[in-house]
């Protein structure tokens, strides 16, 4: 039977920092996202608007996947 | 912690998948590798040395430095995601905003004033689409006339025409935008101030539409 070893906490601070860099970038990402689309709807290009929206749920579909990967691994660990 | 297996006989035991050392091939048990919630849990000081080399303050603040960073780090974690998310709202909060834009068409025409009402090199300010949405007409010559809203684009002070200089300038943040075109030129404002459509029929004057342009 193939034993699941639980990551330590050290490993799991690691594991912490490279999500947290993941989150930051995407965020940030985010965050520019919204100006530009807020610059463009206030200059009335629609084009931009609904594209942008659907890569920003992206965006956030993915934080959330990293979130819930992290507490699978406290799950995991107790 | 659990005593290392040995042999019958005191000497290490050579042999692989013995009871508690399944799938190893050195001599340590498997549960040596698991590790249990007391070392988790277990008051870490920063330097990591043993207690009894720690300075006395450290009693009265027992706190476990790595397991701290550990959460911080994942709280701060769970309080970047929920920005995530409101970010992604954001953005669907503005397809909902030019979705109500769409949905309200172009608005109906309105007389302004009449050609007798502003002199030429003059100016006046009037009220389109909406009676709170000021807007500034402007007489450049006996035969041109043009029209803008006086919300600058940076942070919606009122824009004052210069017709003498070529210019509407925001005294707020010192902007400044070209009469002609209602491009920005100086100052703060990156987008063009939003052209008014003018029409004249007769001897009034109709504003018919209101374009907005990020360049």
């Amino acid at each position: 039977m193939a034993m699941v070893r639980p990551f330590s906490r050290d490993q799991r601070t690691t594991i912490i920092f490279g999500m947290l860099a993941f989150v930051i970038v995407i965020m940030v990402l985010q965050l520019w996202l919204l100006t530009a689309t807020m610059n463009a709807y206030l200059g009335g290009d629609q084009r931009v608007i609904v594209p942008a929206a659907l890569v920003s749920l992206v965006a956030c579909a993915l934080n959330v996947g990293l979130l819930r990967s992290v507490w699978r691994m406290e799950r995991v660990s107790r | 912690m659990a005593e290392p297996p040995v042999g019958s006989s005191g000497a290490l035991d050579a042999l692989i998948n013995s009871p508690g050392r399944e799938g190893l091939t050195g001599t340590a048990p498997v549960n040596i590798y698991l590790r249990g919630r007391e070392r988790e849990s277990m008051t870490t000081a920063p330097n990591r040395s043993p207690d009894d080399q720690q300075p006395a303050w450290r009693e009265d603040f027992p706190i476990d430095w790595p397991q701290d960073q550990y959460v911080e780090r994942r709280d701060f974690m769970k309080f970047l995601v929920l920005t995530s998310v409101a970010l992604t709202v954001g953005q669907f909060w503005i397809v909902g905003l030019n979705w109500l834009r769409r949905r309200s068409g172009l608005p109906p025409a309105r007389r302004v004033a009449s050609l007798s009402e502003i002199p030429s090199g003059g100016s006046l300010v009037f009220q389109y689409p909406g009676e709170l949405d000021n807007c500034v007409l402007i007489r450049r010559s006996e035969r041109e006339l043009l029209a803008y809203s006086q919300k600058c684009t940076h942070l919606s002070c009122a824009v004052i025409p210069e017709p003498e200089k070529g210019v509407l300038r925001c005294p707020c943040h010192e902007g400044s935008f070209d009469l002609r075109s209602g491009s920005p030129t100086a100052g703060p404002p990156r987008r063009p101030l939003p052209r008014v459509t003018l029409e004249v029929r007769g001897q009034d004057i109709y504003a018919t539409g209101v374009e907005v342009r990020t360049i």
